[in-house]
């Protein structure tokens, strides 16, 4: 016997909660070479923007402890060479696309949204709102929500109705449940919890910033805790809401920590710099999970710690 | 030609002077490799804290156990320390071969390979390789002391010369690889240079080579690479196109061997004004989209937007 996986994600069905978290798989080609894409939920892909961008001087990444910090700055081809080369490939390789967007102007984000519509096979939108908004001195979208609402209500007004679009929100607020809120009441289908925390690093060689950047996104297994209490805040405050929990799932037990946390799909990241075929074994791995908690669906699993210890034991002793 | 993760035994650690010379048994990747391509190896145990893969030039590949692969490392980080301290039948989690390897002359012709510290040692099978095509192979090596030169007799028992330089003049002649290059490359009538050392190196060969028209090919091994799959975009660099386009290229996946007169030495480290994207860079100048974005230089280009 296995455990079902499938887990729906607005009209789509995935085969799999797993999926390949933004800026951390490319488009899939890399991937593929270790994971079969087609298994796998969908492939989150790196944050597009209209034009295409080189990005920051490298060094971009420094490791830290259980970490990854970063700052590529959205180097990528741009919307036009990602419709022309990188769609097509992971469609025809029987891969989900779930395409990130980001902009720095709400009309950016508008303008993908439109493009990504007009083109078939994109499962559904995340839009990152991590990016520095231009019309208020680079403050990124995610940490104002009234920002984030209006990029939300544009992306939703402007992509075709059956693609759902989720906000990628920032754990670097005070209080992430007002910006889910700003986002969702503007339309946003779903939610991604967490973006990368801003963070430094200093060389101890040249006793310099170890990034080119100064500044990059703490990513990996180091902010997995601050992930899920973000998942379980949100999930509290929007039951109905779907989450993709992200933020250093690195084993099945990881991924289920943040189903059972709420989130409804789980987006694997830093860890495939480390492990590049992890979202199969992470996939297989949960699948074991469920087998020895005995959960039949994974879709069981979901929001399951929100439930009152008493019935959770009752649940569990009558299945 | 496509990479494998491979879980591989470790079969010897040695030391070797300064370095640490590890043998790993990975079949799968062995009869894969061709001279140039590196491996990208996890330390540190499953349940490390360290998440960056750490990246290897293959030295050399044997038959022997259904295939073997060695590679050279200097002990100096805490990742590096770690796998020096792995022992035999200790097993690693190891993806290879990856990288563009080192294109070699169809016709035979007379090549000078330098390299600089622990850059030398995926020379030796690119040597072999030039062997078969009846290449011949002359070795100009060098480092900062005796103990950081790297396969010293090995390059003077299969190489036709072999100079060696080192910085404190330890062994061979005081001074770096630069300094005898043009009296090895008019000596030697070289007609291809083979380059592996630091940056500074590389460019300075690159240089020369481009005053005589010798074509180079260097092998890079900074900026250092965090994955090696070419999934975290780390290690780009700027280099121009066949098209005279300057692209940020990634130097695990359209490298580690580049072409010495398309890499922008001087610029490494930067975005250069001209490259694809670069900020104020503009499209075609046709489609509103562009000029609109081409108008706004994004202003955070320093800042952290991933």
């Amino acid at each position: 016997m296995s455990a079902d996986l499938r887990t729906r994600l607005g009209q789509l069905e995935l085969p799999s909660p797993i999926l390949a978290a933004s800026g951390c798989a490319g488009a899939g080609r890399e991937l593929a070479q270790f994971t079969d894409v087609a298994r796998i939920g969908a492939v989150i892909t790196k944050s597009l923007t209209l034009e295409p961008r080189a990005g920051n001087p490298a060094p971009r990444l420094a490791e830290t402890p259980s970490g990854i910090l970063s700052s590529p700055g959205l180097q990528g081809p741009g919307i036009d060479g990602f419709l022309q080369r990188d769609l097509p490939w992971l469609l025809s390789r029987g891969a989900r696309a779930v395409v990130s967007i980001a902009g720095h102007t709400v009309r950016e984000y508008a303008e993908l949204a439109v493009r990504l519509s007009d083109s078939a096979g994109v499962s559904a939108i995340e839009v990152n709102l991590g990016c520095p908004d231009a019309a208020s001195a680079g403050r990124p979208f995610a940490l104002d929500p009234a920002a984030a609402g209006q990029v939300m209500t544009q992306v939703r007004g402007s992509a075709r109705y059956d693609i759902p679009v989720f906000a990628k929100l920032s754990p670097e607020v005070t209080d992430i449940v007002s910006v889910a809120r700003a986002c969702v009441s503007s339309g946003a289908d779903g939610l991604s919890l967490i973006n990368t925390v801003p963070g430094m690093s200093i060389d101890p060689v040249s006793l310099r910033p170890a990034l080119a950047g100064i500044f990059g996104g703490l990513s990996g297994p180091a902010i997995r805790p601050l992930a899920v209490r973000c998942v379980w805040q949100v999930r509290e405050a929007f039951p109905d809401v779907p989450i993709i929990g992200v933020g250093g799932v690195r084993t099945g037990r990881d991924a289920m920590e943040f189903l059972v946390a709420g989130a409804a799909m789980v987006a694997v990241g830093t860890v495939l710099f480390h492990d590049p075929s992890a979202c199969s074994r992470i996939q297989r791995e949960l699948e074991e999970e469920l087998m020895a908690h005995g959960v039949d669906r994974v879709t069981d699993l979901v929001g399951r710690a929100h439930e009152s210890a008493g019935f959770a034991v009752d649940r569990l002793s009558w299945s | 030609m496509a990479p494998v993760q491979v879980r591989g035994t470790v079969l010897t650690v040695r030391r070797v002077d300064a370095y640490v010379a590890m043998t790993v048994v990975a079949p799968a990747i062995a009869t894969k490799f061709r001279p140039g391509q590196f491996v990208a190896v996890a330390v540190g145990g499953p349940s490390t804290g360290m998440l960056a893969r750490r990246t290897f030039s293959v030295h050399d590949v044997r038959p022997d156990h259904g295939g073997t692969v060695e590679f050279v490392f200097l002990p100096r980080e805490p990742g590096a320390e770690w796998l020096a301290d792995c022992r035999s039948r200790d097993v690693l989690d190891i993806v290879g071969p990856l990288g563009r390897p080192f294109p070699v002359p169809r016709d035979p012709a007379s090549c000078l390979l330098v390299g600089v510290g622990p850059g030398t040692a995926p020379l030796f099978a690119l040597a072999a390789k030039l062997a078969e095509r009846g290449c011949q192979a002359d070795f100009l090596l060098g480092a900062e002391s005796a103990d950081r030169v790297f396969g010293a007799l090995t390059a003077k028992r299969t190489g036709r010369v072999a100079m060696i330089t080192t910085s404190d003049g330890s062994l061979g002649s005081r001074g770096s690889v630069i300094d005898l290059l043009p009296t090895v490359v008019q000596q030697a009538r070289t007609d291809v240079i083979y380059a592996s050392g630091p940056l500074g190196i590389l460019r300075a060969v690159s240089g020369l080579a481009g005053r005589y028209a010798i074509p180079v090919q260097a092998l890079v091994s900074e900026p250092a690479m965090t994955c090696g799959t070419g999934l975290c975009m780390g290690c780009v660099l700027p280099a121009v196109g066949t098209d005279g386009i300057t692209r940020m290229v990634r130097a695990c996946v359209d490298g580690p061997v580049f072409r010495g007169d398309l890499v922008r030495w001087d610029d490494v480290g930067t975005i250069p004004f001209d490259a694809l994207g670069a900020p104020g860079w503009k499209s075609r100048g046709g489609a509103g989209a562009g000029a609109a974005t081409g108008a706004t230089p994004a202003p955070e280009e320093r800042k952290h937007v991933g």
